[in-house]
């Protein structure tokens, strides 16, 4: 029997009586729009969310530099100097997955504006890429400093929340002079607040300059320099350093590599070297890609070859990222659920109403046999026409969910994402219903004696 | 050779514990071409036979040769084939598809058959037969639309469409008036005398059976009597 004479018979079948059909379709209708409109919805928040969370720094990757050993004893990350800024760049230039990349200089000392002093938490000197990659673009005030201040080593910085209550008193800070290591820096930009971190340090707590202003003004060498230098101990003087409590240890905190481990690793010092690079990865399902293609570039650049252990160490922020994860997963499993419950109960419909339609056209399936339909005719019949209803209320499912999404986005402005993937699999849920549900109407209709079928009242 | 050759055929329902023989021995022959009444009283085992006939039913013994076919052990998938092939019905109450134009009712069984017609020659072989029995103008007419004696040759032009060696016809005029069913029968005759199709009438009336060459009785799951016309 050919495909379009069959289809055309269910579709005569199902004309015969629009009202009911449309009827017993409404339970898939309502389910797959439940299903469309709720993915839609989910996937709008779930978005947001996404969105919301970034900001954290959950696309984060933080590369540091490596381990240096010296006759079997570990310095622990950092203690080898290998970053550059320019592997910075490097890296947001060719690594495809990697939407940002900065490096970090980081210092702890003293600032003063008049009277007042204080040691911010963090402070950076690094690229206005880091602001990128921490999505902190939106100044509460003023503005952020740019490329050619990186360039001139230009003595602007900007200040988090924390800094303008502690050492401003709340007032703007825009134009003023700040001091550390006795060099002043011109505040142009207040930073909007973040808020405590989720390990509960202030992120508020923040100068931000430009690295080269930090590394070449402010910790005053350029090559020897592990996150405080000497004169900076000596500036603090409200941090308790290991070399106050040991004098004796200051003298050599770190042993002097031998000539052959040096020879071992011959690009170990650079120009400037860094703490710190801060990247930012494309999207969430990219941050293990931009791991790789950073790992790789990084030791291309480092000249390691084969096995031999990487010089820097890189790190995600793979807590939040799996509590995004996790989020995600319960949202569309919730919604998964919903949408069975919706759509078996549509079936029980269509699995109720086919099973009137083969009793009420008992004779008509007598009168088929008669003519020469086998068992198997008869099924296919029954079974395309099931299928062929619960694909025309997937199809209606669709649209009504759809709307309703677009309402809901236009009318109450929520945010909704079109989700191809809802779709598919709506028409495929909705044509797998009819076939579970309309088979046993169907197998029931094909297994019917003809002459019991014809002469049936 | 005849068409249709009955051998001690038997069909015994069984009710339970009690074994009901409705056909207790039927042996007959059919020739090509012949128009056979078949008549009985009802609870005869007229209708067992028809259907045994018709194949929509097995014999429980014996041998049924239909077309040089010994057909009594077909599955039901066999059987199906042979009335698509070989057998044309038409019901007292004409059994039609409600809601589906009479062309659409014609074409109906092409669509189980074997050979793949295309669509255009199964509409050009339904209008032909349409035309045949007088309902060139009513092609696109529903069974609602037509009267009894229409809708009635709406089913012989259905029953004709596989080109069957046999038309099995029961109680063809049951339900009609006896000027329609005069009509009808004289229809039967045409196709019988022209086409030199196989016609068997099963009825109860006489009226009717006085339009056969031969008719057949049967009485309490036994032919009785069987004399030519």
């Amino acid at each position: 029997m050919k495909f379009y004479r069959i289809l055309d018979t269910a579709l005569r079948a199902l004309r015969r009586n629009v009202l009911r059909a449309a009827l017993t379709t409404l339970g898939i209708v309502i389910g797959v729009a439940a299903v469309i409109a709720m993915m839609e919805i989910g996937r709008g928040s779930t978005v947001a969310i996404q969105r919301t969370i970034a900001t954290m720094g959950a696309y984060n990757i933080l590369v540091f530099p490596g381990n240096l050993a010296a006759s079997g004893v570990s310095f622990g990350n950092g203690s080898m100097m290998t970053l550059t800024p320019l592997d910075a760049d490097a890296i947001l230039r060719e690594c495809p997955s990697v939407a940002a990349a900065a490096p970090v200089d980081r210092v702890r000392t003293q600032i003063v504006y008049g009277n007042r002093n204080w040691v911010p938490n963090s402070m950076y000197g690094t690229t206005p890429a880091f602001l990128d990659v921490r999505n902190w673009n939106d100044m509460a005030e003023g503005e952020a400093f740019t490329a050619s201040d990186v360039r001139n080593c230009s003595k602007v910085c900007l200040v988090g929340a924390t800094i303008v209550r502690e050492l401003f008193d709340g007032e703007s800070p825009i134009g003023k002079e700040i001091r550390m290591q006795n060099v002043s820096f011109k505040v142009i930009g207040v930073l909007r607040p973040k808020g405590a971190n989720m390990m509960g340090s202030d992120q508020d707590d923040i100068v931000i300059a430009p690295w080269t202003t930090i590394k070449y003004r402010v910790t005053g060498s350029s090559a020897g320099n592990v996150n405080q230098s000497a004169a900076a101990t000596a500036a603090a003087a409200a941090t308790v350093l290991p070399s106050q409590v040991y004098p004796n240890t200051s003298l050599s905190l770190y042993s002097v590599p031998s000539a052959t481990e040096q020879s071992d690793t011959p690009a170990q010092v650079r120009f400037a070297n860094i703490d710190e690079i801060v990247v930012a990865a494309r999207g969430g399902d990219q941050v293990s890609e931009s791991i790789d293609e950073v790992t790789s570039l990084l030791r291309e650049r480092h000249h390691i070859r084969g096995s031999a252990p990487d010089d820097f160490t890189i790190r995600d922020l793979t807590e939040i990222m799996k509590t995004m994860s996790s989020t995600t997963e319960l949202m569309t499993n919730l919604l998964l659920i919903v949408a069975l419950i919706s759509l078996v109960v549509g079936g029980v419909g269509i699995m109720n109403i086919m099973l009137v339609s083969v009793t009420e056209r008992t004779r008509e399936i007598g009168l088929r046999m008669a003519v020469g339909a086998q068992g198997a005719d008869i099924l296919r019949q029954f079974l395309v026409e099931a299928v062929l209803l619960c694909l025309l209320g997937g199809i209606f499912g669709i649209l009504l969910g759809r709307t309703t999404s677009w309402l809901v986005r236009v009318i109450k402005h929520w945010p909704t994402a079109t989700s191809i993937g809802a779709i598919v699999a709506a028409v495929v849920v909705s044509a797998t219903v009819g076939i579970v549900f309309g088979f046993y109407p169907a197998w029931k209709a094909s297994r019917l004696d003809p002459i019991d079928a014809l002469r049936y009242e | 050779m005849a068409l249709l050759d009955l051998r001690g055929v038997r069909k015994t329902y069984h009710l339970g514990e009690v074994d009901l023989p409705v056909l207790k021995g039927v042996s007959m022959e059919i020739g090509s071409g012949e128009l056979v009444a078949l008549m009985g009283a009802s609870g005869s085992g007229k209708s067992t036979l028809m259907n045994i006939l018709g194949c929509l039913d097995h014999p429980t013994a014996g041998e049924y040769w239909l077309d040089g076919q010994e057909i009594s052990g077909a599955s039901s998938d066999e059987r199906a084939r042979l009335r698509n092939r070989l057998i044309g019905f038409v019901f007292q109450n004409f059994n039609l598809l409600a809601r589906t134009t009479a062309l659409e009712n014609v074409i109906m069984p092409l669509s189980y058959s074997a050979e793949h017609l295309a669509e255009k020659e199964m509409r050009d072989r339904a209008t032909h037969l349409l035309g045949k029995v007088g309902l060139a103008e009513r092609l696109d007419h529903q069974p609602s639309q037509l009267s009894g004696g229409q809708q009635q040759r709406v089913a012989i032009a259905r029953s004709l469409v596989n080109r069957p060696r046999l038309l099995l016809a029961d109680e063809p005029t049951g339900n009609l008036d006896s000027q329609t069913s005069e009509e009808i029968l004289q229809m039967f005759r045409d196709l019988n005398r022209t086409e030199g199709l196989t016609i068997i009438l099963v009825t109860h009336d006489p009226t009717v059976a006085e339009h056969a060459q031969r008719v057949i009785r049967i009485r309490d799951g036994l032919i009785e009597h069987s004399n030519g016309a």
